[in-house]
């Protein structure tokens, strides 16, 4: 099987006003494509500071992330991007949808930024598979949490990416509407067979993926196989 | 509590009252300029007219007046002005100036500053001549040479600096010369039907005064048709001409402070938003609605006042440069100095219309409820109905029209300005959505992505974008429409200078002068465009009713200013090229003495006479009573070099009445032009010549003067919509950084985010200046068609270079703000709560 994300030795140092404050150190694992993961851990155990590591959105103060076998440390910021557009995808606690753009656009949004043409199609189908095709042209501000978050899913298949990162998805979400965002997002991976990477404190969902790694005090604490594990 | 709370936002409220500042700084500047203009022309009006008393008769003085003329004062003088050519013997030239030829001791007050000053008094004792600085310079003329004015030759023996009372500019076209009134006999200038004036200046004996003089003798000299003037009477006059014009920079002040005070009732929405956290968390520390509001009134009436200062003190800056700009307008020496009168106003006025709009969300504050700690719904709690807003409305609406009232002394003008902010900023308003919804149903957005986010952005949430289009877009129509207006005048004024247009005038030609001349004309090889008759005349009776104030009678229609000037009449059976009879018709020459004289007068007159065709008028034609009936109004394209006259007779009235003859050229040179004059004034020394295109460029000059302290002013609006833009662009920082970040993370290039935000601010530059410059357009056209009844062309560049520079400031200012919004690491998307 082909390894899609390799993070090696990872560690990653603030430099406060004075003293430093170490929030991950020797970090090391590998991801399959194709497989899921999720991050379990207190709040404030580092798990969104590796997240954004391994989406590199960061930069790391020693070890090293290899993305798609493309080493991101080596890097410039834009480069870093590019390699963001062509294979990752994200999904946010708080969405992160552009509320000047309709459900549409926004879903649009990282397929414009390649440059693609004739996208629309696309982007209206993704939204007829999360449940939306009534409100593709409706704006963030005019749809619930629930909605928004499914709008983002859409944008997130949108490039049909090779490694999706999804941070606390659930996280604003209440009980039953968390239920359904996270039955879409499990649907819509099996479906494009994409690699899934899962930052979260809820058990239930960390459950439902092959593999779950623990992480406290920023070190891998446990790596244990998940409930989809066969 | 107050300044506690408006620590960490103390910068930020600084930044929106800073849109005020401008807005202060112009009325405080106009202000202060006013005041010590009133002061300055109470300290000079003595020097400025020279004289306890001045008469001044524009023609001939009827016999029976003179005795009066020549009894009243303790000591008086005599000076009868005219134009007419001056000739330079050593450099060969000649030019039009006004010959002021003076007998007496006057000036009482002041002086005649000369070079050498001796020269002032010296000239009257001999053939001597003072002429203006001007002439000497361009004429490269020295004291002790010759010039010969109509037969006679002078010897400067001064150069003329400044005269009391006269300013600059009303010079330029033909700058003074003074000579010794007994020599004018000898000149042969003085032939019948010049236009010459008379001044008499009286001084009073130190216990009476002019005004118990002019008391006693104002009937008469009403009844002779004499204009007269004491010291009392010039400060009123001169302050009202000044006044018309630093009430029209008030007022475009006081424009530049309303929007700028948009601009921070904008913000401080934006900002009282961003709080309704922070100030439903107080409520529900128990903190009351009424306490809240009044933190808040408390931060911003502190940083209001802070404002209004810093824009007084700005305006007694700038006032310094207004009197450099204006000194060739003023008959007078311009103080500067600083008017703490001034400073209170302008202060006191800031803050209180600043108050008053940033008031309007302010309000609101009183309505955020401790529940609003667990739901940030604001819609519900901002509400029209409050009636506390209302009331603020009306408040507003009071002091706009309080302040144009107190500032144009009428409540109708109030009124009507009020009206007229209300409608333009309504206007803007919707020309603004309009161009709003424009672009985005037609623009070409299919075409790019980065497009149409740029111009998405535009609607971001707590956006300015409506309020930016119309601070920035009235600032773009002022300075449009003064230009498109200036433009046309000029143009108007220039099509002499091109074609086959006429641009040459000779006048005071006497009738046995007028073939000679003619023929000197066509010898010199150009040609005689137009050779008329002009005789001076003065109404006497309008249907019956004659001039005096004692005779108006309640309801009385006829202006009284209709006796008083000397019409300039021509008699003639035909239209000229510019003309069009557009009531009654054109009668044919009168054949007998018995039959009626039928007239025909210009439109424009007939309507401030209150006349119409059929009615009557008796002319005063040099002592001659002449009844006639107007048969024809006629209008007249004034858009040419040519004689237009207001009222045409037929032939076989006038033509043995003294008279002169006005005869048009054309020149195609200065050289000709200057070879055609000396001849001319070799041969007929008492012809006056204008040459046109010396007028032009004085207008030019003029107008461009004006209009750069025009400009000035309205250069205040756009400034402030521009500080309000960069008040704007700060407080949405934070969302534009989230944006970009987004993007970023999305996988956008820097080079695609940079393009994003230039296009948002090249649409927001594009839509406000698109939207003024329509307004200007507009607002032209209308002034063309209605005030100058000529056609407006717009020039295409100035258009041009008018939005370019608009849409490149605001670009400019946006992306300068938006560095930092570039520079965000993708990581901070994580970490954004919300
Ligand atoms: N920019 C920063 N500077 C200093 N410390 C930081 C910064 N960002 C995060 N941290 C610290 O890193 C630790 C881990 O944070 P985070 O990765 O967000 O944890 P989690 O997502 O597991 O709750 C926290 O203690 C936090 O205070
Ligand atoms: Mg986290």
């Amino acid at each position: 099987m082909d390894t899609i994300l390799q993070v090696s030795n990872l560690g990653k140092t603030y430099l406060g006003a004075g003293r430093t404050l170490t929030v991950l150190s020797g970090i090391s694992f590998s991801v399959e494509a194709g497989t899921t993961l999720a991050v379990v851990g207190p709040s404030g155990s580092g798990k969104t500071t590796l997240l954004g590591l391994c989406a590199g959105l960061d930069r790391s103060s020693s070890g090293s992330v290899e993305l798609n076998h493309i080493l991101l440390d080596a890097l410039s910021e834009d480069e870093r991007a590019r390699v963001r557009n062509l294979y990752v995808g994200f999904i946010f606690q708080n969405f992160q949808l552009l509320n000047t753009l309709t459900a549409l656009e926004n879903v649009m949004v990282p397929l414009e930024l390649r440059g693609e043409k004739n996208i629309r199609a696309r982007a209206l189908d993704l939204l007829g598979q999360v449940g939306l095709s009534a409100r593709v042209h409706h704006y963030p501000a005019q749809l619930s949490g629930g909605e928004q978050q499914r709008v983002s899913l859409a944008r997130a298949f949108s490039t049909s990416p090779k490694i999706l990162f999804a941070d606390e998805p659930t996280g604003n979400l209440d009980a039953e509407t968390s239920e359904m965002v996270t039955g879409l997002l499990f649907d819509l991976n099996r479906r494009a067979g994409t690699t899934l990477v899962i930052v979260t404190h809820n058990r239930e969902l960390a459950e439902r993926t092959d593999r779950i790694i623990g992480l406290k005090g920023g070190v891998i604490i446990s790596d244990t196989p998940g409930g989809a594990a066969s | 509590m107050a300044w506690r709370d408006s620590r960490r936002n103390r910068s930020r409220l600084a930044l929106f009252i800073s849109s005020i500042i401008l807005g202060i700084a112009a009325l405080v500047a106009t202000f202060s300029f006013s005041y010590n203009l009133q002061r300055d022309v109470n300290d000079q009006a003595k020097t400025m007219v020279g004289a306890d008393l001045v008469v001044e008769a524009s023609g001939a003085v009827s016999p029976q007046i003179q005795p009066l003329l020549d009894s009243v004062g303790r000591d008086r003088s005599k000076e009868r002005s005219f134009a007419s050519m001056i000739y330079f013997v050593r450099s060969k030239s000649t030019r039009l100036i006004q010959v002021r030829a003076l007998e007496g001791n006057y000036p009482y007050y002041g002086s005649l500053e000369t070079t050498p000053a001796a020269a002032a008094r010296t000239f009257r004792t001999g053939r001597y001549a003072l002429v203006d600085k001007t002439l000497m310079l361009q004429y490269g003329a020295k004291v002790g040479d010759s010039v010969r004015i109509g037969t006679l030759g002078f010897a400067i023996s001064g150069t003329l600096n400044k005269a009391p009372g006269r300013n600059e500019i009303s010079l330029t076209v033909a700058p003074p010369v003074y000579i010794p009134l007994r020599y004018l006999a000898e000149s042969g200038l003085l032939q019948k039907g010049s236009r010459v004036s008379t001044q008499y200046y009286y001084k009073m004996d130190s216990l009476t005064s002019a005004e118990q003089v002019l008391t006693a003798i104002e009937p008469r000299l009403q009844k002779a048709g004499l204009e007269y003037e004491t010291v009392e009477t010039r400060k009123k006059r001169t302050g009202r001409s000044f006044d018309d014009f630093s009430q029209f920079l008030t007022l475009i002040g006081f424009i530049a402070l309303l929007l700028g005070s948009i601009g921070v009732a904008s913000a401080i929405h934006i900002y009282i938003r961003e709080k309704i956290g922070p100030i439903a968390i107080l409520r529900c520390l128990g903190v009351k609605a009424w306490q809240a509001f009044v933190i808040y009134l408390i931060q911003i009436l502190g940083i209001g006042l802070v404002g209004s200062v810093a824009g007084a003190a700005l305006g007694t800056l700038i006032q310094q440069l207004l009197p450099l700009v204006l000194k060739d307008f003023l008959p007078f020496q311009a103080t500067v100095s600083l008017s703490w009168k001034a400073v209170f106003q302008g202060v006191l006025l800031g803050l209180t219309i600043s108050m008053l709009f940033a008031l309007l969300p302010l309000v609101s504050v009183r309505k955020i409820s401790p529940l609003n700690t667990l739901r940030l719904s604001y819609e519900a709690t901002s509400m029209l109905g409050d009636p506390l807003k209302w009331l603020l409305y009306i408040l507003l609406l009071s002091s706009i029209l309080a302040f144009s009232g107190w500032q144009m002394h009428s409540l109708t003008k109030a009124l009507v300005f009020t009206g007229s902010v209300l409608l333009a900023l309504g206007l803007l308003a919707a020309a603004a959505r309009t161009m709003m919804w424009l672009t985005r149903k037609f623009f070409p957005f299919s075409w790019n992505y980065l497009l149409r986010q740029g111009f998405a952005n535009l609607y971001r949430p707590n956006n300015q974008t409506v309020v930016l289009i119309i601070t920035i877009g009235l600032g773009v129509a002022f300075i449009g429409t003064l230009y498109f207006v200036q433009d046309m005048l000029i143009s108007r004024l220039s099509v002499t200078a091109s074609g086959n247009q006429a641009n040459m005038i000779l006048f005071d030609i006497q009738s046995s002068q007028v073939d000679g001349l003619a023929g000197l004309t066509q010898k010199s090889g150009l040609p005689v465009l137009q050779k008329v008759p002009i005789v001076t005349m003065r109404i006497e009776e309008i249907n019956g009713k004659k001039a005096g104030y004692g005779q108006r009678e309640k309801g009385d229609s006829v202006p009284n200013r209709a006796f008083e000037s000397e019409l300039r009449v021509t008699y003639r059976d035909s239209l000229s090229a510019t003309e069009k009879i557009i009531s009654g018709r054109l009668h044919g020459p009168v054949r007998s003495p018995a039959d009626t004289v039928f007239i025909s007068m210009e439109e424009g007159y007939a309507r401030r006479l209150h006349v119409k065709t059929g009615d009557r008028i008796v002319f005063n034609v040099q002592g001659l009573l002449l009844p006639t009936v107007i048969g024809s109004l006629r209008q007249v394209s004034w858009r040419q070099v040519g004689t237009n006259f207001r009222v045409t007779f037929p032939g076989g009235v006038l033509e043995s009445a003294p008279q002169f003859y006005v005869l048009i050229t054309r020149v195609e040179s200065s050289e000709e032009s200057a070879r055609f004059q000396q001849s001319v004034i070799a041969r007929f020394p008492n012809v006056s010549i204008i040459d046109m295109r010396l007028v032009l460029s004085v207008l030019d000059d003029i107008l461009s003067k004006i209009g750069f302290v025009i400009r000035f002013m309205a250069g205040f609006s756009i400034v402030t919509g521009l500080v309000v833009l960069i008040a704007s662009v700060l407080i949405s920082k934070y969302q534009r950084m989230q944006e970009s970040v987004l993007l970023r993370t999305l996988g956008a290039s820097r080079r695609q985010i940079l393009a994003i935000n230039a296009l948002e601010y090249f649409f927001l530059g594009s839509l406000a200046a698109a939207t003024g410059l329509l307004l200007a357009i507009g607002a032209s056209w209308a002034l063309a068609k209605y005030s100058f009844d000529s056609p407006l062309s717009v020039s295409v560049i100035p258009v041009i270079i008018l939005f370019l520079s608009i849409v490149l400031v605001t670009m400019t200012i946006g992306l300068l703000n938006s560095r930092e919004v570039l520079s965000q690491t993708p990581l901070e998307i994580l970490r954004k709560e919300v």
